[in-house]
């Protein structure tokens, strides 16, 4: 057993854990973040996108201690602070980019981290962006319109 | 996954001390291969040794010749980085067809090279650009180093520190990718250089070997780098991998239109 101490959405966390534990089942089970989904379990389907100091990656393929003293933020962080959906959840929900919901945590995630560095995709770039995000049910059509809807907004 | 310890040292020496010292030890940087292949319970190291804190073992930089990469560079790194988009962009292209977003911002080109898949990119790149690849203990050209499916000659606790590609006067990878997994069904990266080397064409995901130099191909397109010069080459299917996703002779055609394609791209 090692310590592992990760700030996740601002609040740090900290635990003994085995060596081999998953970043995505420390964040489920021992934070009890519950929001961030296992799906392919392959690191294929992007259900458990999580940022690492800034960036999405995916939290089935890395190691809790590879994220020992970084920040995590999670779908639980995307939500103002008063608990209101965020602006890109919001678009989400507007635009019907989610039918079954399991991906979407994925999908905010990712595209979150999409709109940091590009405030102004085309809908070629939200698709290709999202390579790494499998949903079964929507056929992406609102997913990206509900992506660019939330980058128009956050342009202002 | 079965139980392991989990080592990051900051150090070469001591990364390489690690893997020494423990037999089954295993050195992991991005991880986008190996702990998907831990959680199949595939693999069973007692040691991980993390070489992403090891100092020196990350960044682009470049000579006259070469432009040379350390291991533990991400694949979106070597995507962004400017001096590959300078001078080697078809290095950068290949970065940013490699898997997803995800992956790219975790997965290196060290590791990619060091698992050697018959079906990953960066071999291509390698072989084609006459790679000299450094390790710890000494330097092979890519063409000693790939030495057969997800095999290499590197040794037990040998790590690969920096890959230097030599700087081509035009160059392009082409790549028809599984559109599952990404991985190429059949890329071909092809090198033109105005010294003796000529044209180089190195092909990924198709041979059963794993990554291969084309010599029919290069003589063709040493005579005309054009792409009709490709269609007299005859491209055999012998020892052409075989699988649900195409067979040797399917991929014989993608070997083709593959090398068609970079070809028209550049001439």
């Amino acid at each position: 057993m090692t310590s592992v101490s990760i700030n996740i959405n601002g609040v740090q966390k900290t635990a003994e854990i085995a060596d081999n534990t998953l970043l995505v089942d420390f964040l489920r089970t021992e934070a009890r973040l519950t929001g961030t989904h296992v799906g392919c379990d392959t690191s294929q389907c992007g259900a458990c996108v999580v940022h690492v100091n800034g960036h999405s990656v995916k939290s089935c393929a890395m190691l809790a201690l590879e994220a020992d003293g970084a920040e995590v933020a999670t779908i639980e962080g995307m939500a103002d602070a008063d608990g209101s959906l965020g602006v890109l959840q919001k678009a989400f929900q507007e635009h019907h980019g989610l039918q079954c919901g399991y991906c979407t945590p994925g999908m905010v995630m990712s595209a979150a981290d999409l709109l940091k560095t590009n405030k102004n995709p085309t809908d070629h770039e939200v698709r290709e962006w999202l390579e790494g995000n499998i949903c079964r049910c929507t056929g992406y059509h609102n997913i990206v319109k509900a992506i660019q809807s939330a980058a128009a907004e956050m342009r202002g | 996954m079965y139980a392991f310890e989990y080592v990051k040292p900051k150090d070469l020496d001591d990364a390489v001390a690690l893997l020494k010292n423990h037999e089954e030890a295993q050195p992991v940087s991005g991880g986008q291969t190996l702990i998907p292949t831990l959680k199949q319970r595939l693999a069973a190291p007692t040691q991980l040794v993390d070489l992403k804190h090891v100092h020196g073992l990350s960044g682009v930089t470049h000579d006259n010749h070469h432009v040379c990469v350390g291991a533990t560079t991400r694949h979106m790194d070597v995507e962004q980085s400017d001096i590959l988009h300078h001078h080697i962009p078809a290095v950068a292209e290949l970065a940013g067809q490699i898997g997803d977003p995800q992956v790219r911002r975790r997965g290196t080109i060290g590791g990619s090279l060091a698992n050697n898949d018959p079906s990953a990119c960066y071999p291509s790149a390698a072989m084609a650009l006459d790679a000299r690849i450094h390790t710890n203990s000494r330097m092979l050209m890519a063409e000693d180093f790939f030495t057969g499916l997800f095999m290499t000659a590197l040794e037990e606790g040998e790590v690969i520190t920096r890959v230097d590609f030599k700087i081509p006067a035009r160059a392009k990878y082409m790549k028809f990718p599984n559109p599952a997994s990404r991985y190429a069904m059949t890329g071909v990266f092809v090198a033109q250089f105005h010294d003796e080397d000529g044209v180089r064409v190195a092909i990924t995901g198709a041979s059963e070997d794993g990554v291969m130099r084309h010599h029919g191909l290069e003589a063709a397109l040493n005579a005309n780098f054009h792409a009709d010069a490709v269609d007299a080459v005859a491209i055999s299917a012998d020892g052409l991998m075989s699988d649900l996703h195409g067979s040797a002779a399917y991929r014989a055609n993608l070997i083709k239109v593959m090398t068609k394609r970079a070809v028209s791209a550049i001439q």
